[in-house]
């Protein structure tokens, strides 16, 4: 190994500029909480509010009794430098002892009234309230999606979709979860903290968006080559336009509107699609993989890592492993001609 | 003179050092070339250019002659990863439905080495590919040529024909291979072994 050079001494003018751009930064975070997507700076829901809460009043008061051990650090050694030998007397070492059990029992008190909070906050975050009725989604982890089972007394009426989660917003959602392969972790840092997804065993959290939006959330335990981009949409609807889109997913898919929409389901059920799939409505009933019966009405692909358009949606059709390697979805093998029927026919499940 | 001396010794030092360090590096690298047993190879198949199968499939009915087998042993026989990416796609594509774990049931079993249409790797993937009479459906029109030969290494794993480092080990379920670990199988015996009057008083 080389050694390493001996750095240039900053000249006073650069030392005053790294700072100024530290001061800048500094300055800039907070105008960044209000814009990105996925936060827990940002809380939409009282989960969200009372962890913020608690991370604020941590923050706090560990900046207070940073600025204050730093405070007593430089008059310290202000004193000292001032009056020269160490005190030895007796009035001295008394004094010295009383600032230390000061010091010690305010400590105990600041970690007393930590310990208290976060207990409350626990308490708060761990029971389901009581009023009104919830609403039960099923959310089952795989290898790198999110299932998503909406669960209604009426067997027809409950429907399945992947990767993006509607909700009504003033509702409380209760997420039963379970995995089918390995731990997954479902967190939605805007709305709630994190819960892991265990095969075999059922997990419950709830969760409420007070304001609607898109909330971006994403696995967080460790679970496999693609744990990065197994990310999912939790999106908040007014309780109108939520009734609306469960109506419309409801729905079986649509049939196809032209002949080449019909080659394209042609397509579909012919190569290695249809093993994989279902398209609610159609021949394809496999539970592999993402419903697909809806698949145009979503934003984004493969688990919220890719727009989902056209160029994407053909892209992620013939190489899938080019996108996210490791996934499940394997390469397709098809003509120029089959491909652009199977994208229109796709693109035509609204 | 000393300090220079010193100096001279200092250097050889420092190249006996270096020269220990980039034999530890050649050979660790050697080391890490060398694990096959994991590598993971996720873009096997080319998008739209799927060489076709490497097995001689027949077509039907052939005139003349029997032709020769072409030979054609995967790499996935000596690959834990995908054999248990073979493991998974058993299951997704429901191949546990006919031939349970092996076991069979509805399909032959798969934990024996004797088998109706041959029990080589290439064998089992025309089989899977082409399908057989009796209930076997063909696959090959929607598994890519990769995928097919993963299961091929994963029936294979149930016969114990694969390493025993290879073969995945921990399954819950009924194996034609000893349990890695667990507690032996013991044949049944009434009652658990108690005499009958303590079961029924």
């Amino acid at each position: 190994m080389s050694q390493p050079r001996p750095r240039p001494a900053a000249s006073r003018a650069s030392r005053g500029r790294r700072a100024a751009a530290a001061a800048l930064a500094c300055a800039l975070l907070p105008g960044c909480v209000g814009t990105s997507r996925q936060t827990g700076l940002n809380p939409n829901g009282p989960q969200a509010e009372s962890i913020f809460n608690l991370w604020t009043f941590y923050w706090v008061t560990a900046t207070a009794v940073f600025v204050a051990v730093m405070a007593a650090l430089a008059l310290a050694l202000l004193r000292a430098r001032r009056r020269g030998a160490v005190d030895t007397s007796e009035a001295g070492e008394g004094r010295a002892r009383r600032w230390v059990l000061g010091a010690t029992g305010v400590t105990l008190a600041i970690l007393v009234v930590s310990l208290v909070a976060s207990y409350l906050t626990g308490r708060a975050y761990a029971i389901t309230p009581e009023a009104g009725r919830p609403l039960q989604i099923s959310v089952i982890g795989h290898q790198w999606w999110w299932e998503a089972q909406y669960s209604d007394s009426v067997h027809s009426r409950s429907l399945t979709t992947a990767n993006e989660i509607h909700i009504p917003v003033g509702r409380t959602v209760v997420l039963k979860m379970t995995s089918t392969d390995v731990i997954h972790s479902f967190w939605v840092p805007n709305l709630a903290g994190k819960k892991d997804l265990i095969p075999g065993y059922g997990t419950t959290m709830w969760l409420r968006a007070d304001r609607a939006g898109v909330y971006r959330g994403q696995c967080a335990e460790f679970c496999g080559m693609q744990h990065a981009n197994m990310s999912f949409l939790v999106i908040a609807d007014p309780p109108g336009e939520f009734a609306r889109w469960y109506e419309g997913q409801l729905a079986d898919a649509m049939p196809p509107a032209d002949t080449s929409a019909s080659t394209g389901k042609n397509v579909f059920m012919n190569h290695g699609c249809v093993l994989c799939h279902t398209i609610r409505g159609t021949d394809a009933g496999s539970r592999v993989g993402p419903d697909l019966t809806h698949v145009a009405s979503r934003r984004t692909l493969a688990a919220a890592t890719i727009p989902n358009n056209r160029g994407w949606l053909g892209g992620w059709v013939m190489d899938p492993q080019g996108i996210k390697p490791g996934t499940r979805m394997p390469p397709n093998d098809m003509r120029a001609d089959e491909l652009q029927a199977l994208l229109t026919y796709l693109q035509s499940l609204r | 003179m000393r300090v220079g001396g010193m100096k001279v010794r200092r250097s050889a030092d420092r190249t006996t050092c270096t020269r220990l360090l980039c034999v530890v590096t050649v050979a660790l690298s050697l080391a890490a070339s060398a694990c096959q047993r994991e590598e993971r190879r996720f873009r096997e198949v080319p998008p739209s250019a799927t060489p076709g199968s490497l097995v001689n499939v027949s077509g039907g009915f052939v005139p003349g002659p029997p032709q020769s087998e072409v030979v054609a042993r995967t790499p996935y026989l000596d690959n834990a990863w995908a054999v248990s990416e073979g493991e998974s796609l058993y299951n997704q594509m429901n191949c546990v439905g006919c031939h349970f774990h092996g076991g069979g049931g509805i399909g032959p079993p798969l934990m024996d080495r004797e088998w109706i249409y041959g029990s080589q790797p290439e064998n089992i993937y025309q089989t899977i590919e082409e399908g057989r009479p009796n209930g076997m459906p063909a696959w090959g029109a929607r598994l890519s040529s990769d995928q097919i030969w993963k299961i091929t290494a994963y029936v294979m794993s149930m016969s114990g024909q694969l390493k025993k480092d290879i073969a995945p080990g921990r399954q819950d379920h009924m194996q034609g291979k000893k349990q890695e670990q667990g507690t032996e199988v013991k044949p049944p015996v009434p009652y658990g072994g108690q005499p009958p009057s303590t079961v029924f008083p």
